[in-house]
């Protein structure tokens, strides 16, 4: 018999329906997988329990013949971001050490309605300010990935949702929740061989989502494939009353809508996207990608999205000014961490509190944007960011005039290792140069695994399609993964 | 009426006076949160996990806030913004959860309008620069512990509209009539209960001085002064304290005032080197506000008729420009008097009776007029009652006082205590007959060309009918008899 651990969410929900085995049984072996694997640091708080009651409920809906939901008896992940109620949230952060959430986070609400269950909160970047997973304030995760060099060095998982990605890649979990802000999804996905989609910005309630940037943060799924990414967001987006952001419009059945064929499709190539110094193979991999669109019955037209290069500091301006405001309310006055020192008055506590309970990147990001909002930078910076992340949406808008899905690389490098970047965090930034500017426009976008470099680590490639269009990039995604035929898979060594 | 200027060593001072009012939404919940309002609930009873800033949590504008807004705006003939936007002011306290205070900077919802204002015999026209939507904070409390400081989020998130005037002002007094103006405005439209006592309302004063004729001075600004009478006091206070520094060779320092109402002077609370910067930004958690002209509509279409127009009105039906005045001055006297209008009262008759005689007993009992015991419908049927002739005004005062003691209609109680007035000619003129043959001496007098004892023989007749005789027939029946 398989082991149950490497069935993906469509397998695990087809045979507990079919009852070739029981939710329970399930669950339990994920909940196992999640216990052995502590040295990989992808899980903050563990809930084997909630698993477990979700894969009974599953049982037992299925023994009283009822219709089972739609991810009855499927276990997964769900990033600290979401605020999950009962369970420890705290966005990997100090500040937010004991945090405890009366609440539910919507998406995670709608995926417990769907019939899943949590294994556990997966660790992250600090408030998903991160490429590498290593500004966790609860140590870095290590991804299963190792390169084939026999140095055994450890790699990171990518980030800000490292842990979601290294838990999808280690058969620890099916599938996991992200968050994509601008790119938290898509490079961790692409590290470590696995697929994830950040929809169309709006639909995924933010509500109960810790912020980092309100106008960028969409949440979505990771999993093995596009198929189960399908099925995922289906059920966590939705219009949300609760997010003023959120988009009205109706779900579409993504997975019911799966097509790999492109025919009568044109898929464009921003000739912007070929970065200096980008290695051969992504380069290589990309073009492998475009032969095959082409055999799937795609026209292949090449774009021009000329503010690509003004992307990547607009981005660095625009998150770190919401993120310095999105993150004052953690002042230790209410919940979280409180440090408050001897005889110290309210703004001292503030000081102490905040400069013990964030983190370097943290911090380094609420300087940056309480610099760029401040008053005589604010036109120089904030506005000019603004203006020029209207001329992205605007260049992708002229692109959609020729085509109907972008296909680019998912990230400039394969994985690195932990600590080659940490120093350098202008170095770390441009790990989001290939997914910000369809972050910047909320468009949708999904990193699915094309192949492995030659340390025998994945590289991801991206499909980027119009607003509300994720059937288009699944499916697009889909006729990609068809011939890309990747099954490489981290070889257990924790 | 002369201008108000301040006597300076170096001669005659001007003072320019702008007020932003800060007005408290009339709504039951916050702009942006489903937590209710009320005033003097438990502390931290109304608080949503929104108000408390909670990790994840999002604002989502109460339209009925927005909808006040633009009513608002309507009434005060000001340009109405359909496309609008929140911003973030960000700031560090402790009764202020988020860390920043949502309102509208860059894009507030109302444009231009204007006030117009009466101020003794001067009518002026105040300018509207703006208003904006904006949350409240909530209130430190520094008496609960020796040590420590205690919050109390219930007003957190409260929807307040900030209403900047122009610096159109010129002296404490026209600073007073605007605020009751905009004051009875407001509770017009019904877009905020103005009860400055419980906070409702209060304003920042803005005040500068300069000689007549010159360049605007530095101006400094006093906070959250919370009656008109202390906004006046704040004015005439800090007029003349900058007077005395600029005369004394002092400059004025642009800075925050705070007012002390137990020695009705101000202090400087931070000058502008201090101040904060607010790093001013659109909230990324709200989209701009548009507003379709179905809500615009909507909104102009539940505009009731405003204290101006209403008082022209009256004019118009014959009542006294004093009489139109202080009927329209408060929404609920207005209101009674429309009703009481609509009952069928004659207008000039009803506007004397009620500044008259129904304030009068009002005031005696310490009630207003929502609390009067007599409705507007017992008021008309009195009125009509004298109108007809039924009632003399005497007897009318007498049902009055009955009809304040227990609540019952006119017509009963002149049926029940028989109070009708009565112009039997036959029977009036019997008793004037009693009158004259039981004061023979003043009869005399009368014929001897003492005439002023009419009126004796008009009492003396009303006295013995019991005050129920038409005085119209006793004066008309005793010239007669008396030749």
């Amino acid at each position: 018999m398989t082991d149950l651990t490497d069935l993906g969410i469509r397998e695990i929900r087809d045979g507990v329906r079919e009852g070739t085995f029981s939710a329970r049984e399930v669950a339990e072996a994920f909940n196992a997988a999640v216990s052995s694997a502590r040295q990989l640091n992808a899980f903050l708080v563990e809930t084997p329990d909630h698993a477990l009651a979700a894969a009974d409920a599953a049982d037992t809906a299925r023994a009283a013949g009822e219709t089972l939901k739609p991810l009855a008896g499927v276990p997964i992940g769900m990033k600290d971001l979401f605020c999950t109620k009962g369970v420890a949230s705290t966005a990997a952060s100090h500040i937010l050490e004991g945090f405890t959430p009366q609440y539910e986070s919507t998406v995670s609400q709608r995926l417990w309605d769907a019939g899943a269950g949590m294994l556990g909160k997966l660790n992250m970047d600090q408030f998903a300010m991160g490429s590498s997973n290593e500004t966790s304030a609860f140590g870095n995760v290590i991804s299963p990935w190792r390169r084939n060099d026999g140095g055994n060095a450890p790699l990171a998982p990518g980030g800000s949702s490292g842990g979601s990605s290294a838990a999808v890649s280690a058969r620890l979990c099916p599938a996991a929740t992200g968050t994509d802000t601008g790119g938290s999804i898509r490079q961790p996905a692409a590290f470590t061989g696995i697929s994830g989609i950040k929809p169309t910005y709006g639909r995924c309630s933010r509500w109960g989502v810790i912020a980092f940037a309100s106008s960028l943060d969409q949440a979505g799924p990771m999993a093995r494939d596009v198929r189960d990414c399908a099925i995922m967001l289906e059920a966590m987006s939705g219009f949300d009353p609760k997010d003023a952001t959120s988009l009205d419009v109706p779900v579409p059945r993504w997975e019911q809508g799966l097509n790999a064929s492109l025919a009568g499709k044109r898929v464009g190539i921003p000739r912007e996207y070929r970065v200096d110094n980008m290695p051969e193979e992504i380069e290589a991999l990309w073009q492998r990608g475009i032969e095959w669109v082409k055999d799937a019955g795609a026209e292949v037209v090449e774009v021009s999205l000329p503010h690509t290069k003004y992307a990547l500091p607009a981005y660095y301006i625009i998150a770190p000014a919401e993120a310095s405001s999105n993150l004052a309310r953690y002042d230790g006055v209410r919940y979280g961490k409180r440090d408050l020192p001897d005889g110290a008055n309210l703004q001292a506590m503030y000081a102490a509190t905040r400069a013990a309970g964030f983190g370097e990147e943290v911090k380094r990001r609420i300087l940056i944007g309480t610099y760029v909002l401040s008053a005589g930078f604010y036109d120089a910076y904030f506005t000019q960011a603004s203006k020029v992340r209207t001329l992205i949406a605007q260049d992708f808008d002229k692109a959609w005039e020729s085509c109907e899905i972008l296909l680019t690389p998912t990230a400039p490098s394969a994985a690195f290792g932990l600590g080659e970047k940490s120093d350098d965090p202008l170095a770390m930034y441009l790990n989001d140069v290939f997914t910000v500017p369809s972050s910047l426009a909320g468009l949708p976008a999904m990193s699915v695994p094309g192949g492995l470099d030659k340390h025998g680590l994945p590289l991801g490639l991206q499909v980027i399609g119009k607003a509300l269009d994720e059937q288009g990039v699944l499916n697009a995604a889909l006729a990609l993964e068809e011939r890309a035929g990747f099954v490489a898979r981290p070889q257990a060594w924790w | 009426m002369t201008d108000y200027r301040i006597k300076g060593a170096t001669g005659d001072w001007e003072v320019v006076i702008g007020l932003e009012v800060h007005a408290q939404v009339t709504s039951n919940a916050k702009l942006f949160s489903g937590a209710a309002t009320a005033f003097g609930a438990e502390p931290n009873s109304q608080v949503s996990l929104i108000d408390a800033a909670m990790p994840g949590m999002l604002p989502v504008p109460n339209r009925e806030c927005i909808r006040q807004a633009v009513r608002t705006g309507m009434a005060i003939d000001a340009q109405i913004n359909k496309w609008s936007r929140f911003d973030r002011k960000n700031y560090f306290y402790a009764d202020l959860p988020q860390g920043y205070q949502i309102s509208q900077l860059y894009h507030p919802i109302v444009g231009e309008g204007s006030v117009e204002i009466e101020d003794g015999d001067i009518v002026k026209t105040i300018g509207v620069e703006r208003i904006h939507v904006e949350q409240d904070a909530g209130k430190l409390m520094h008496d609960q512990h020796p040590t420590r400081s205690y919050v109390d989020l219930n007003r957190c998130g409260v929807a307040l509209m900030e209403i900047v005037s122009r610096p159109d002002m010129r002296s404490p007094s026209e600073a007073g009539a605007y605020l009751r103006k905009l004051r009875a405005i407001l509770r017009y439209v019904g877009s905020c209960d103005g009860n400055m006592e419980e906070g409702s309302m209060r304003a920042d004063v803005n005040v500068s001085v300069r000689k007549p004729g010159e360049e605007f001075g530095t101006r400094t600004e006093t906070k959250n002064v919370n009656s008109v009478r202390f906004v006046m006091a704040a004015i005439e206070h800090e007029a003349h304290r900058q007077v005395d520094v600029l005369e004394s060779g002092g400059k004025i320092v642009q800075e925050t005032r705070l007012f002390n109402p137990d020695t009705g002077t101000t202090r400087s609370m931070r000058s502008k080197e201090d101040a904060h910067d607010y790093r001013y930004f659109p909230d990324p958690d709200l989209l701009p506000l548009e507003l379709d002209d179905a809500f615009l509509e909507e909104c102009r279409a539940s505009l009731p008729e405003l204290p101006d127009a209403k008082r022209k009105r009256y004019e118009a039906l014959g009542i006294t420009a004093y009489n139109a005045d202080v009927l329209t001055a408060e929404v609920e006297t207005a209101r009674w008097f429309d009703t009481l209008l609509d009952a069928g009262a004659a207008p000039v008759a009803a506007s004397n009776w009620v500044t008259g005689e129904l304030f009068g007993a009002l005031n005696r009992m310490g009630k207003g007029i929502t609390d009067s015991p007599v409705t507007p419908g017992q008021a008309a049927e009195l009125l009509s009652l004298v109108a007809d002739g039924t009632l003399s005004g005497s007897l009318a005062k007498q049902v009055f006082e009955v009809m304040l003691e227990t609540g019952d209609a006119p017509g009963k109680i002149v049926e029940e205590r028989g109070l009708k007035q009565t112009s039997d000619t036959g029977a009036i003129e019997a008793v004037i007959a009693e009158v004259l043959a039981k004061n023979p001496g003043q009869l005399e007098q009368y014929r001897g060309g003492k005439v002023a004892l009419f009126g004796f023989f008009v009492g003396q007749t009303m006295k013995a009918m019991g005050g129920k005789a038409n005085p119209q027939v006793v004066n008309d029946l005793l010239k007669k008899a008396l030749g």
